[in-house]
């Protein structure tokens, strides 16, 4: 049984995800209790979203077991879908729908109360400063503008486990505080748990209660923040992270093709 | 506000805000009903005696649902390459209503780009042979446009991208078009063309319009019922089944 259980909210066990012969993910374990801000972090192509997209059923795991908030994300879809909120890494919107029609479809999809659906979604396009153009199409819209209304869509229903994956891409340090601001508020009044990835490690090191560190599909660490300064010496979770993923660059150079995402993001759609 | 309205409603204002799209659509029957019609119409005369106007508008008709209502199911491609489609699939709603929603919408607006195209083929002298049949017209127009929505979905379900569209155009949506007596009647056909058409749902569809706008047709009416609404019924669960099943 799920639903309201006082276990963790995500429990994986040796969960496997491969394409073809290649190993994406290989037999990771570990848990997201109740409430935590939890952040999933790993070079590029290390595995996170595909963990990601297993856990809110997406994509069925090759091997291994997986509960999302008491529930089988492989077989009991339904039920986990209740469960969870997500912002994806890669664009989601209907470019063809103003803002707020973005907004309402997602809020419909949700089953939000009418009274609640229109007060909370004109809140929420004025939080991330979009109310004055929400009734234009989306694909007039900046890549930056674009990511800002996914995030505010995300936070329409409030879920009692949030995916972000890489919520930050793309946003102004301005727009990413803020978020983060109401998630913390979100995670403190309604107890919602938060699963994230991001390549910004101080953003990491500022919100996370618990990291975990995945590298070519295998999770090398879990550990607060400062047990993992701790073990590696370093003053930074960067530096920690970089002394236990190694300094070499990905298959996709990091830094190099984390700016050409960006850029696509920006111009590409 | 539920969940089939609303997915029905956004396939609505994705017609209706891609005017292009829509006037190139009619494009094509335009264009048949121009070159077909008038360029075999006194040939068709004098073999067939009648007006091949009349006998051509309902199979122009089905063709443009056929072709939106594939076009509009297909649509799941677009909707997961630029990643919409993860949206709806991650939603706790069930996936059968957002077929059923879907299915519904683009149903409706393949049903006006029938209705539009039956217009200008009266604008073009085709003759109604009796008025109180439109709503049986209308019926059999829903009907196709379910069946291929419903068709075009579960075909798309199967795809990861748009490769394979041209042959989804050359090997699908063009033979069951050009086989299924829209252009030319069934009597006397040779043996091959026949039995192609008997399998080809459209053909149901066509013959069953054109009973209903003209007075005319090979098989009876409701044959032609009721061959289109259980193959309508099979797409709807194929197409339901394989939609539940999209990975990302
Ligand atoms: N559908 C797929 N088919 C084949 N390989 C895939 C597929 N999806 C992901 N991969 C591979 O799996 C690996 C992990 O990809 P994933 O997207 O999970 O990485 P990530 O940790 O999210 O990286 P990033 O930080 O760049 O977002 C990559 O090597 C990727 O190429
Ligand atoms: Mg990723």
């Amino acid at each position: 049984m799920g639903g309201e259980t006082i276990g963790p909210i995500i429990s994986v066990e040796r969960l496997t995800k491969r394409f073809g012969a290649f190993t994406a993910v290989d037999r990771i374990s570990f848990q997201v209790e109740q409430g935590e801000l939890f952040a999933f972090l790993g070079p590029n192509g290390a595995g996170k979203t595909t963990t990601i997209k297993m856990l809110t059923t997406l994509l069925r795991p090759t091997e291994g077991t997986l509960r999302v908030d008491g529930f089988d994300p492989a077989h009991e879809q339904n039920n986990v879908r209740k469960s969870f909120g997500i912002v994806f890494q890669d664009p989601s919107l209907d470019d063809e729908l103003t803002a707020y029609e973005n907004m309402e479809f997602h809020a419909v999809l949700y089953s939000l109360p009418k009274a609640l659906r229109t007060e909370r979604i004109l809140h929420l396009l004025k939080f991330v400063q979009l109310a004055d153009r929400k009734d234009s199409l989306v694909k007039t819209f900046s890549g930056g503008m674009k990511r800002r209304l996914e995030i505010a869509r995300g936070l329409i229903h409030h879920p009692r486990l949030m995916f972000l994956d890489e919520p930050s891409l793309g946003l102004d340090p301005q727009t990413r505080n803020h978020m983060w601001e109401y998630l913390k508020k979100l995670n403190r009044e309604e107890h919602m748990a938060v699963f994230f990835t991001t390549h910004y490690m101080e953003e990491a090191e500022k919100v996370a209660g618990r990291v975990a560190i995945i590298d070519n599909g295998k999770i090398i660490d879990t550990g607060t923040p400062a047990e993992l300064k701790k073990k590696t010496h370093s003053s930074t979770l960067e530096q920690a992270f970089l002394s236990l993923t190694g300094h070499s660059m990905r298959d996709e150079a990091s830094t190099g093709a984390e700016r050409m995402r960006l850029h696509k993001r920006m111009w590409g759609r | 506000m539920g969940v089939i309205y609303i997915m029905w409603l956004r396939q609505l204002k994705k017609y209706w805000r891609s005017k292009p799209r829509m006037i190139g659509s009619l494009g094509q029957p335009l264009l048949f009903l121009v070159a077909l019609g008038f360029g075999f119409g006194p040939i068709y005369q004098k073999a067939a005696g009648g007006s091949y106007i009349d006998f051509l508008a309902p199979g122009v008709i089905a063709m443009s649902i056929l072709f939106t209502a594939m076009f509009t199911g297909i649509e799941v491609i677009w909707d997961r390459q630029f990643g919409f489609l993860k949206e709806t699939l991650v939603a706790p709603v069930s996936r059968k209503d957002i077929m059923i929603g879907r299915t519904l919408g683009g149903a409706t607006v393949s049903v006006f780009q029938g209705i539009v195209v039956f217009l200008i083929a009266l604008l073009f002298g085709f003759r109604v042979g009796n008025p109180i049949l439109i709503p049986a017209a209308l019926l059999f127009m829903f009907l196709i446009a379910l069946l291929f929505t419903a068709f075009g979905t579960a075909v798309a379900s199967r795809l990861e991208d748009m490769q394979a569209f041209p042959l989804i155009m050359n090997f699908i949506i063009m033979p069951i078009f050009f086989l299924s007596g829209a252009l030319f009647p069934l009597q006397g056909l040779p043996k091959g063309i026949a039995i192609a058409a008997g399998f080809d749902p459209l053909t149901y569809g066509v013959d069953g319009l054109r009973w209903a706008l003209t007075g005319i047709s090979h098989f009876s009416p409701w044959l032609d019922m009721g061959v289109l609404a259980v193959i309508t019924l099979c797409a709807g669960i194929v197409g339901t089944w394989f939609f539940s099943k999209i990975q990302i």
